[in-house]
């Protein structure tokens, strides 16, 4: 246990607004205790006070504003002063509560095949996939290392017929939580996984998930992140809205040959949600499906920065982003796929298709393949349009109202990707969060 | 079936139209009654294709002058959803796949704009299960289909099929076809042509727009209208369509030449 002076954090030379934000963070953050993590914790902390926050000075950030990550109150999430409401889970669900706080795994009896890592077992496996996927020491994953401090750490051992619902759900509360997961699927075992993440407060989720699929491993990896816009409140100031809550999501995995990884996210509400998947091959020979989707509206900013790498022969990628952009939104998408020369015969698609529904959108979409190898099949699009007129037409010729026709073509563009998310989704109701217009919440 | 006291179903006058700036309907008038059909021929760039659109309300075309009564109201003021719900239906040349929307849903969705509008209850999604059941059986279509994207995939003669059963669904008083024959192998075109006939009664109308003479082996016209240059040149019985087949359309050049001569002395031909 180790508390680190707060002058020691400051950065030798000048200080901006977002440097002093991340000070008063590190500062409010109670020293770790829990061996192994203390020692990381302390090493994050001090990596990211030489790091600079996120600005679109820097490349991967470009495109995206990452302005909103300051106007979070700069201290641990407070507790809520009641508890969430969480519809029930479904038969056969396994819901894990990911609070930051408590023990998801207290009382507890894990089904059969699903097992607690034990801290040796944690020790040396913690930040594998995230390093091999070159994302140890980026912004984002240093401040998860500098928050989080409990891991869920779970090891599956057979084809678990359970799936596991990991939820947060930040509520109305305002400050800064980390979340870390681990997953180690062992040769042939499979897994389903349903991320839910909600927050409609001035609050960040540092949510960081690594996974590592063994010989002939399956995961099935679905992803909810549900923001939604503050109600005005009495906390800010007269005339200035309240901070939108801010999502960063890593998922580093490995994958190890004849494993199956799918990851299929929907993403909306958030001031700024950031993702990054991230997969390596490890020796080529794996099959990686991603599917995403992610809407923008108003002045909120979504971005997937996806990255899958073929460190081997015979892997395949199939990959499908898209994007709705309303408002003066705007979306980011940068997908890059990196076949280096011993990947021979990789076989990768990838397709971004985005739709700007307001002339005040933005969308950036950018393909990044980088291709050693001479025998290989890498085919890639992109396209932004409108709703096609052609498609508007045909309804409205069948007796379909023109916001109805424009409406029924959003939720098929939409139900293309959400229609693969594993089946317990259905209780969050993915397609109305995603359009705002749940009634639930 | 021509009977002169049948009610006027649809009636254009001096019909004229444009797509980007480029007039192609230059003055249409026919008329529709009640139980007749009609078929209207021409050469690619006639203008056929583009009157169907302009009657179910296409935005890319512009009208420019003249009028449609449907019923006796005026058409061309109506939403192109309104015009659905009252009754007409065009049967597109090539219709269009919609991912993600269950031909299912669609197929609910516009059949109870049509109920609503004729003053019956909306149907749920059990009601309209065996209905669609029933509707199915006119062009012979495998139930697969309701469970898929809108066309997606869906070969030609399928999505053919497809409008057909859109048709048999929406009973409409006017179905205008656009080239329902295109794209179609003899067996599929026999199927789809048998839904027509099916369809067609005294109280509704066809107006065919096709290319071939092959459609017109399978449904017979009342009439058969030859169009050219953005105009009907010459209206006739069936006896017409095999005329044409014989004789090609080569006559047409130089009709059109000689009205164009007429109408606008000095001024070049456009075919449209």
């Amino acid at each position: 246990m180790v508390a680190i002076p707060v002058g020691e954090l400051r950065p030798q030379a000048r200080t901006s607004p977002g440097q002093h934000w991340l000070t008063d963070l590190l500062a409010s953050l109670p020293p770790s205790d829990i061996a192994p993590l203390a020692s990381r914790q302390r090493q994050a902390r001090e990596a990211l006070a030489a790091v600079p926050l996120p600005s679109r000075r820097q490349e991967t950030w470009r495109f995206t504003d990452a302005a909103a990550i300051p106007l979070i109150p700069a201290h641990p999430l407070e507790a809520p002063s009641a508890p969430i409401a969480l519809p029930a889970p479904q038969p056969g669900v396994l819901r894990l509560v990911l609070d930051g706080r408590r023990d998801p795994l207290a009382g507890l009896t894990l089904p059969a095949g699903l097992e607690r890592l034990a801290p040796a077992e944690l020790e040396p496996l913690l930040g594998g996939s995230l390093a091999a996927n070159g994302a140890a020491g980026t912004w984002p994953v240093l401040l998860n290392g500098a928050l989080a401090t409990p891991v869920l750490a779970l090891r599956v051992g057979l084809a678990l017929p359970t799936v596991l619902e990991l939820v947060s759900d930040t509520g109305a509360a305002t400050g800064v939580l980390g979340l870390r997961v681990l997953l180690v699927l062992e040769a042939g075992a499979s897994l389903e996984v349903l991320e839910v993440h909600r927050a409609r407060g001035a609050s960040l989720t540092s949510v960081v998930v690594e996974a590592r699929l063994g010989p002939n491993a399956r995961l099935r990896h679905g992803l909810l992140a549900q923001g939604q816009a503050p109600q005005p409140g009495s906390i800010e100031p007269a005339g200035s809205a309240p901070a939108a809550p801010v999502l960063l999501h890593h998922l580093a995995v490995v994958q190890d040959p004849a494993s199956e990884l799918e990851l299929i996210a929907a993403v909306s509400g958030f001031g700024l949600a950031r993702l990054e998947p991230l997969v390596v091959q490890s020796s080529g020979a794996a099959f990686t499906r991603l599917r995403g989707l992610q809407r923008v509206d108003g002045s909120q900013v979504a971005d997937t920065h996806s990255r899958v790498l073929f460190a081997g022969p015979d892997g395949r990628l199939d990959q499908v982003h898209k994007a709705l952009a309303d408002g003066a939104g705007r979306s980011v998408f940068n997908g890059a796929v990196i076949v280096p020369r011993e990947a021979q015969r990789t076989d990768a698609a990838q397709l971004s298709r985005s739709l700007l529904l307001s002339d005040r959108a933005r969308i950036d979409t950018k393909p990044e393949l980088e291709i050693v190898a001479d025998d290989v099949r890498c085919a890639h699009g992109a396209t932004v349009s409108r709703l096609q007129q052609d498609e508007l037409f045909y309804l409205q010729s069948r007796g379909i109202a023109a916001d109805q026709a424009a409406r029924l073509l959003l939720r098929g563009f939409c139900e293309e990707v959400l229609a693969d998310l594993p089946a317990p989704a259905s209780l969050w109701r993915p397609l109305q969060a995603l359009m705002g217009e749940d009634p639930l919440r | 079936m021509i009977r002169s006291d049948a009610p006027v179903l649809l009636e254009i006058r001096d019909l004229r139209a444009s797509v980007e700036e480029q007039p192609i309907l230059k003055g249409v008038s026919l008329t529709i009654r009640a139980g007749e059909i009609h078929a209207v021929m021409g050469r690619n760039g006639s203008g056929k294709s583009t009157l169907s659109k302009v009657l179910a309300g296409h935005p890319a075309y512009r009208v420019i002058g003249g009028s449609v009564l449907y019923r006796g109201e005026d058409l061309l003021a109506l939403e192109p959803e309104q015009r659905a719900r009252i009754g007409l239906f065009l049967g597109f040349q090539y219709p269009v796949e919609i991912p993600g929307v269950s031909n299912l849903e669609f197929l609910r969705v516009a059949t109870n704009a049509r109920r609503q509008q004729q003053g019956h209850d909306e149907l749920d999604t059990f009601a309209f299960e065996d209905l669609v059941h029933e509707r199915l059986k006119v062009v012979q279509m495998d139930p697969a289909f309701l469970e898929r994207s809108v066309n997606e995939g869906f070969s030609g003669g399928e999505k053919k099929r497809n409008e057909i059963l859109q048709m048999a669904l929406l009973e409409p008083l006017v179905a205008i076809l656009d080239e329902t024959d295109s794209g179609l192998d003899i067996d599929a075109l026999r199927i789809v042509a048998g839904g027509v006939n099916h369809l067609a009664s005294a109280d509704n109308a066809t107006l065919l727009i096709t290319h071939y003479q092959r459609l017109l082996d399978v449904i017979t016209p009342d009439y058969v209208h030859v169009m050219a240059a953005g105009r009907i040149l010459r209206t006739g019985g069936k006896e017409l369509a095999l005329e044409l087949e014989e004789s090609g359309y080569d006559w047409v050049d130089a009709e059109i030449e000689r009205l164009e001569a007429t109408l606008a002395p000095g001024i070049a031909l456009e075919v449209g």
